[in-house]
């Protein structure tokens, strides 16, 4: 039996650090992309005409019924097969961001529908238009409104984004295993990940307290 | 001649939600710098036929008309929205529930349609929210946020946010009717300093005290249809009509 040395770490954390910013890239930026597109969904499902919307509606759910993984797989090397070659970094984060952005539009489309009707006739009468309501009004409340259940979700992603490793993005999960495959310490090297995940989510929630804060202020 | 033309005229008005026909053609006209009050049970169609003037309600039959255009358009789709969006600039609202953005500070609500409908620049659509506020008597409360607010302050900032776009009109649903006993005083006076200014009014209301204080005419609604109108002397001490009496009589004794 090997027993575990710590001792070892601290001369791979240049590469397990590597690791970690990929993760921090692709998780920002994909969550960045997740709530554009989310609330860009959540308002084509609940405002746009039947051409737009039908087929939006039916993208979600099959987004939603089907898996990360096979969704990271059919991006990367499915799309190939049709001559569209996305890059492995790309394709995982356009994997992440639409997989949270169909979530993200079910959380939008409910904090929207929950606004008082009275913030769109208020805004009507005043002349706004009916798209201008939406973005003057109607989605930066949903915005505020829903910031707990997608900081949620904004989580979740963070952790979910270590699938992306499964299509070859040294992020830290892939680096950590890469680090493995040459010292034979996999205790020691998942353990640092999970470390720095877990500070990771840390600092997550402590941005997305500072947020709620702010946003409760002005109620 | 254009000076007697009505500021507001409506023409056989009707409405139906599903089968119920809550107005029933109602015609009436307010004249430039006039202040009409619309009483009458619930259920009697008046906060319709006050929504149905800016076209909150959209009429079923009849025509609208402010200052001689006509509001209820048949237009395309587009052409429409923009058509009644900008007829709408010219007709502020006061709603009973305030509806104040509660994501925006007063000011911001203030600010908001000046900057955004009529590009007007950041500085001067402060400027502008400071002097409405003023109005109103809540300039010191310029930065703060809505949830704040007493009602009471709420729906003055709400007559500040209608007042900044300098509109031709003024159309009050029961904008007292939220509030507590003790607030509702406050309102009134802001209502009754806009009458002064000779500001074009429609006032719908549940309080008579009010309505005969400030009105120059008052319509006595009921299941849809004017039911009697006249000067408020008149309506509230001879009324003619025998629905008029018992409602008023249920009114003064309740």
């Amino acid at each position: 039996m090997q027993g575990l040395d710590f001792s070892i770490v601290p001369e791979y954390l240049p590469l397990i650090g590597k690791g970690l910013w990929w993760t921090v890239v692709i998780s920002v930026v994909s969550a960045l992309f997740s709530i554009i597109a989310g609330m860009g969904f959540a308002l084509i499902v609940l405002y746009a005409s039947p051409v737009v919307r039908y087929p939006v509606r039916l993208f979600m759910w099959l987004f939603m019924g089907t898996p990360l993984l096979l969704q990271l797989f059919l991006i990367y090397f499915g799309l190939v097969q049709i001559g569209i070659d996305i890059p492995a970094l790309w394709s995982g984060i356009i994997g992440l961001s639409l997989h949270f952005a169909v979530y993200n539009a079910d959380i939008f489309r409910a904090g929207i529908v929950s606004l008082d009707k009275g913030q769109t006739e208020a805004a009507r009468s005043l002349g706004f238009g009916a798209w201008q309501t939406r973005l003057y009004i109607v989605v930066p409340q949903a915005l505020r409104n829903t910031v707990p259940a997608v900081g949620n979700m904004m989580i979740a992603l963070l952790k979910e984004s270590s699938i992306v490793s499964m299509i070859g993005i040294a992020e830290l999960v892939h680096s950590a295993q890469l680090v493995i495959s040459e010292t034979y310490r996999p205790f020691e090297f998942y353990l640092t990940a999970a470390a720095l995940y877990y500070v990771l989510n840390l600092i997550l929630e402590a941005v997305l307290g500072r947020i709620e804060r702010k946003v409760e202020l002005s109620r | 001649m254009t000076d007697v033309r009505p500021m507001i005229e409506v023409r056989g008005a009707r409405k139906f939600f599903g089968p119920l026909e809550v107005l029933k053609g109602i015609d009436f006209s307010v004249a430039r710098g006039q202040i009409v009050a619309v009483i009458g049970p619930s259920g009697s169609g008046k906060s319709t036929l006050l929504r149905s003037i800016n076209h909150l309600e959209t009429l079923d039959g009849g025509e609208v008309w402010l200052d001689g255009v006509k509001v209820n358009q048949t237009l395309p789709r587009r052409a429409f929205e923009k058509h009644i969006n900008s007829v709408r600039q010219q007709m502020g609202m006061v709603f009973q529930h305030f509806n104040l953005f509660p994501h925006l500070s007063v000011a911001e609500n203030i600010a908001i349609a000046p900057m955004k409908l009529k590009g007007m620049a950041k500085v001067d659509a402060r400027a502008l929210a400071l002097k409405m506020l003023d109005k109103v008597g809540l300039a010191d409360k310029i930065d703060a946020f809505p949830a704040r607010l007493s009602g009471g302050q709420k729906q003055r900032v709400a007559i500040a946010r209608a007042l900044a776009m300098q509109p031709k009109v003024m159309l009050f649903d029961e904008a007292t009717s939220a509030l507590d006993p003790e607030l509702v005083d406050e309102v009134n006076l802001v209502m009754k300093q806009l009458a002064a200014e000779h500001m074009t009014m429609v006032i719908v209301t549940h309080e008579m005290r009010f309505a005969a204080e400030v009105a120059d005419r008052v319509i006595f609604m009921a299941d849809g249809a004017v039911v009697e109108e006249g000067k408020p002397d008149d309506l509230f001490r001879n009324p003619v009509q025998e629905r008029t009496r018992s409602f008023l009589k249920k009114f003064l004794n309740g």
